[in-house]
């Protein structure tokens, strides 16, 4: 038989170009946007400018005659048949959530929430019309601060829903104490005060718009037998069961299609307001209608994240040893408790404690409903803020006992042979080595000559002076195994399934309930397959995110596409090749018990015999001469439920130059060492860190979510909400230590979100570090040039931000509505 | 981000884009690289009923040398101007404020006229023009007539254009020879300043002769330092030297509040990159 194809001896660790590229780049491909259906008609949507209203009245009736209208709908004319918006993961037994309908038609609760939605023929006819219908609205006190949020009552305060009579919304509590896990964390802070070191800080973790490159865009086709869903989506396995769940449409008869999806972040771990009333106009009109939404109703009705107040209380004895940490967090919940909502700080209770052996810890998260815009996951959810509490708190202590950071960590950290290991939050840490990572980071970042530079601008009291931050990071990913989520009374489970179908002509297609938007899993996958089953990497389809291809799947998010979606692919072509041994064994005329594979083939032992999985494919598919008894197929599936969570770690080094003169920050040197076990493609994996580490690195210096007095979103475009680019970072240097994890086959760990949940703390610890000797022990994020200088200056850690935006876009006419003060001329500087 | 309907027009001189103008009144609105007026109408903050296009009037394209004088067409690119070899010579501090201005995509669209005329306080172009003294010549129905910067700027997005008038162009006095700097401070690359200073200074062996100090987003106009200016002359062009007489850079500047940073901040940057920028180009 014939001879196999040249290949390279393994896919896995390959440097492969994404595949997928080109498509995307040039955006010659099927984003939700890009499709036009026949006859379909357009959406534009009208959105409450008031944080929290009263609907009086809402007069459609000119917006109705516009040109090419074809009907104008409020929440009262889809009455029902809109659904609701769900909330997949209640924390508690007695959480209070709000019923989110995706159009109220009595209140609004935050500004950019939808009232009316027009239809035409045309998105600018629809655009046009949205601006003439008449909302009457009596405007309500708004639940906007945090924490006057918390502590208001249906006595005193505002409340963001009045009929609640609270904005608390669920109260979650781990305690090690009870669950066995760990001691007693007061009987541990007491101790510390009478002879030890306490350490308490108040951190704030600021909200944050996910900010994917794609805006959101909805199309549905009710004219089939099943209606069809496109959307911009990172969860349509998700979003087809919640359609069926609230909207009274049996699953079998919606198809929901996740076509290429650019980017999400956990901006599209959702199902939106906007989805629900685009299905019900559709089915309503019966006819196919888009809704593609503008950046600036992206911004604003995209869910945010983050958005944390974090009390913390780190005890320790005198040399550093940590003796316990209690947490206490407020979490702003926004509007409504959205898909995962409260289960977003929760995830992050088990990181608090991170990669150190902590003897008593206690977590406890209140969170909160307000008049904003509603919040749920964003790259790390959860995580980045545990692991910037902890890894900020670190260096306060190591400040405290008067050692360098890397020391306190050290004094506290798992040690490699230490693993397995059960931490004090009850997580099993299958593998690691921190020892390892950080000696690699210390070595590529020249650690001890930027510690001589630090001292010696210290000394010479440089304008620019120079601070180094760490993280040691490690996180929890995977998500997730579906026992633990029914601990955590999440709605769903956390396995994933793969199917590998063998083509007649020897090409292969895979299918993975895994929905890529953005990372590379054609290839990476494609990469996987080609080894496993001996193809070539060309010869291998990813098919994903249409559920009548990928009929079973729990979606992407949570760095689980690989770890957990990777590990069911493998267990189904490990099936494939137990499906054709035995017709392989017939076409050679041999005992099954005599052939072995490899390289793609079924060989005899001993012999050159031999046939190809691909000929084997073409012999099913013919099914002439098959062994008697032997179905026609070696298409196989598997659905993997993960035994536990996986954790990459990694070192990360970070140094900032600080002019104190004007709070200017100037990133010197990043260095980061991951250890992600196995690396399939080390290519998407600098990737992932690269754009992990920007976005981590933007949410300590520039990104924020302001809204001002009146819980208007004042950063509402990228004018005030400050993204960075190329020009604005620095080369990274990465590298890898590897410990595999032992919970799959691949020994993969997540790496998608790893980057920012690590980021973020090196670069305020650098910036806290140049400026320490200064009297300076926090500055809030984002560390902005001007929070530097007051720090400096002696304000604390630098003051809010001011809820105002800059006026660019204002002209003579919009200039007029803008208190600007200032006149041409002055005094000193007068013309 | 879609604007309401709108009527366009793309005339090919000067008279007729005034004719038309005449003709709408307050309805139309001048077009030149559409950088900032397309977001306007995209948000929806203004629908003229006329859209006048200025970018097929060649006329009002290009740098030429006149005397005494650099003179730039209004609807010259910022990339055109930026890279012009007679501005690098004679108008140093005007290339140099366009280094920063925007990104690539922007300065190859946006026009010189365009900005200006726009005059967002935080524009790039203001404080050079104004610093270097230049005039702006605009036209109107009754003919052409000349503007001092110093006249120019009145208020926020509003400057000395009749509703019925044209910048045509903007005339710079030559500053062959000064050392310039433009001192731009920004959170990130692509932002419009925070504060900038705009510094030309003459020197004579060592000792500063003759400064010119334009604040950018210092207040509601584009802002020229006279303080500073006149208290640098005679001064060692040093950081001691300079020290003194930035400090008076903020004095009576009315800065604004806002995201990226408070007045108080604002006045306090401002001396600093005067210090800045003063040496700078004392040194350069
Ligand atoms: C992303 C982005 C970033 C930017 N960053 C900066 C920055 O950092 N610094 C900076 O200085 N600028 C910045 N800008 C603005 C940029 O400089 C614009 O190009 C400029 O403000 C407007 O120039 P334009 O040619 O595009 O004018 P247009 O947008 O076409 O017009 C602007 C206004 O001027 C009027 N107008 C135009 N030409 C004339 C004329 N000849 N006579 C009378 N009125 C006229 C128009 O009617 C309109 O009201 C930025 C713009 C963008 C989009």
């Amino acid at each position: 038989m014939t001879a196999i194809q040249e290949r390279p001896a393994a896919e896995i660790g390959q440097e492969r170009r994404r595949k997928e590229d080109q498509r995307l780049i040039t955006g010659r491909t099927r984003w939700t946007d890009n499709l036009t259906l026949p006859g379909m008609l357009h959406l534009a949507m009208v959105r409450s400018p008031f944080a929290h209203a009263r609907i009086v009245s809402i007069d459609v009736s000119e917006a109705r005659t516009a040109p090419n209208v074809v009907d104008v709908l409020t929440g009262a004319d889809l009455g029902e048949s809109q659904g609701v918006n769900i909330n997949a993961w209640p924390i508690t037994p007695d959480q209070v959530a709000p019923v989110h309908l995706p159009m109220p038609s009595d209140r609004v609760a935050f500004a950019g929430e939808v009232v009316a939605v027009v239809v035409a023929r045309s998105a600018a006819e629809a655009r046009d019309a949205a601006e003439l219908v008449d909302v009457d609205y009596e405007e309500l006190p708004a639940a906007l601060d945090l924490k006057e949020a918390a502590a208001a009552t249906d006595q005193e305060g505002v409340l963001a829903h009045p009929d609640l009579g609270t904005n608390r919304s669920a109260f979650w509590k781990f305690d090690s104490a009870e669950a066995g896990t760990g001691g007693d964390v007061d009987e541990a802070i007491q101790q510390a005060r009478a002879d030890g070191i306490v350490i308490e800080r108040e951190y704030r973790q600021q909200r944050l718009i996910p900010a994917f490159m794609e805006p959101r865009s909805v199309v549905v086709d009710p004219t089939g037998e099943q209606l069809t869903m496109w959307s911009a989506t990172q969860v349509p396995h998700i979003l087809r069961f919640a359609l069926a769940a609230t909207t009274g449409v049996p699953e079998s008869k919606i198809r929901v299609i996740a076509p290429d999806v650019g980017g999400g972040f956990g901006g599209k771990l959702q199902t939106t307001p906007e989805e629900w009333i685009t299905w019900a106009v559709a089915r309503r009109i019966g006819k196919p209608v888009k809704y593609t939404e503008t950046r600036s109703e992206s911004l604003v009705s995209g869910h945010h994240g983050r958005d944390q107040w974090q009390k913390l209380t780190l005890a320790a004895e005198k040399d550093g040893t940590v003796t316990g940490l209690k947490v206490e967090l407020l979490a702003d919940m926004g509007a409504y408790v959205s898909l995962v909502g409260g289960g977003v700080p929760v995830l992050g209770a088990f990181m608090f404690n991170a990669i150190y052996k902590f003897p008593s810890y206690q977590f406890n998260c209140q969170t909160v409903l307000t008049n904003k815009t509603w919040t749920d996951a964003y790259r790390g959810a959860g995580r980045p803020e545990a692991t910037f509490a902890i890894e900020r708190l670190m260096d306060e202590l190591a400040a405290e006992v008067g050692v360098d950071p890397l020391a306190i960590r050290e004094k506290n950290w798992i040690r490699h042979e230490e693993f397995p290991f059960t931490t004090v939050a009850g997580l099993e840490y299958d593998s690691g080595n921190y020892e390892a990572a950080t000696a690699r980071a210390k070595e590529l970042f020249g650690y001890d000559e930027l510690r001589a530079e630090q001292q010696a601008r210290r000394a010479s009291g440089d304008r620019v002076q120079l601070g180094i931050g760490v993280s040691t990071f490690t996180e929890m990913c995977g998500l997730a195994p579906s026992r633990v989520l029914g601990q955590l009374d999440y709605g769903a489970g956390g396995w994933e399934h793969a199917s590998v179908r063998m083509l007649a002509t020897g090409k292969v297609e895979v299918v993975t309930g895994a929905s890529a938007h953005g990372q590379g899993h054609e290839t990476a996958f494609s990469q996987i397959v080609a080894d496993r089953l001996g193809v070539a990497f060309e010869d291998v389809e990813v098919l994903h995110g249409d559920t009548q291809i990928s009929h079973k799947g729990l979606d992407t998010y949570g760095s689980r596409s690989l770890v957990v979606g990777g590990e069911a692919l493998v267990r189904a072509a490990d099936k494939v090749i137990e499906r054709a041994r035995p017709i392989a064994a017939h076409m050679l005329e041999a005992s099954v018990d005599d052939l072995e594979f490899s390289g793609g083939r079924f060989a005899v032992r001993g012999t050159d015999q031999g046939v190809a999985i691909g000929e084997v494919a073409t012999a099913v598919f013919a099914a002439h001469d098959l062994p008697d008894g032997v179905e026609p197929s070696i298409d196989s599936e598997a659905t993997y439920d993960p035994v536990n969570f996986n954790f990459p770690h990694g070192t990360h080094l970070c140094a900032m130059e600080v002019d104190t003169e004007t709070g200017e920050l100037k990133m010197r040197k990043y260095v980061c060492v991951d250890d992600i076990g196995t690396i399939i493609n080390p290519l998407i994996v600098a990737g992932q860190v690269h754009g992990g580490l920007v976005q981590g690195i933007a949410q300590a210096l520039w990104e924020e979510a302001v809204h001002d007095e009146s819980g208007t979103l004042v950063s509402g475009s990228f004018v005030d909400y400050l993204l960075p680019t190329a020009a604005d970072t620095i080369s990274f240097e990465i590298d890898h230590t590897t410990s595999p994890a032992t919970t799959n086959s691949l020994g993969t760990k997540g790496v998608g979100e790893a980057g920012t949940i690590a980021s973020t703390p090196a670069v305020v610890n650098a910036v806290v570090d140049a400026v320490r000797h200064l009297g300076v022990h926090d500055i809030q994020m984002p560390c902005t040039p001007e929070r530097v200088w007051r720090a400096v200056n002696g304000a604390g850690s630098g003051g809010s931000t001011e809820g105002a935006a800059m006026p660019h876009f204002g002209d003579q006419e919009a200039a007029g509505n803008q208190e600007q003060p200032g006149t041409a001329s002055t005094e000193g500087a007068g013309a | 981000m879609i604007p309401a309907a709108f009527d366009y027009l793309a005339p090919s001189t000067v008279e007729e884009a005034l004719r038309a103008l005449a003709e709408h009144g307050d309805e139309a609105k001048l077009m030149a690289g559409g950088q900032s007026l397309l977001p306007v109408l995209r948000m929806r903050l203004n629908a003229p009923e006329l859209v006048i296009d200025l970018g097929r009037i060649d006329s009002l394209r290009g740098v030429r040398d006149d005397g005494d004088a650099v003179v730039v067409g209004a609807m010259t690119q910022h990339s055109v101007v930026g890279s012009d070899p007679l501005v690098a010579q004679h108008a140093a501090l005007v290339s140099k404020a366009i280094e920063h201005l925007a990104d690539a995509q922007v300065r190859h669209r946006g026009t010189f006229g365009g900005a200006l005329a726009h005059a967002d306080p935080a524009g790039d172009l203001g404080a050079p023009v104004l610093a270097l003294g230049a005039e702006l010549v605009v036209a109107g129905p009754g003919g052409t007539r000349t503007v001092p910067a110093q006249e120019f700027f009145v208020d926020l997005f509003e400057t000395a254009i009749g509703d019925d008038e044209v910048l045509v162009e903007v005339r710079i006095p030559k500053h062959t020879g000064w050392g310039a700097r433009y001192e731009k401070f920004v959170r990130v690359a692509h932002q419009w300043p925070i504060v900038a200073v705009a510094a030309a200074v003459r020197t004579e062996g060592g000792t500063i002769a003759e400064a010119r100090i334009g604040l950018t987003n210092m207040g509601s106009t584009p802002l020229r330092a006279h303080a500073v200016e006149a208290a640098l002359v005679g001064r060692p062009a040093t950081e001691d030297g300079v020290r003194e007489a930035a400090a008076l850079a903020a004095e009576g500047a009315n800065p604004p509040s806002d995201l990226n940073g408070d007045a108080d901040y604002r006045r306090h940057l401002a001396t600093v990159l005067t210090r800045r920028a003063v040496l700078a180009a004392a040194q350069g």
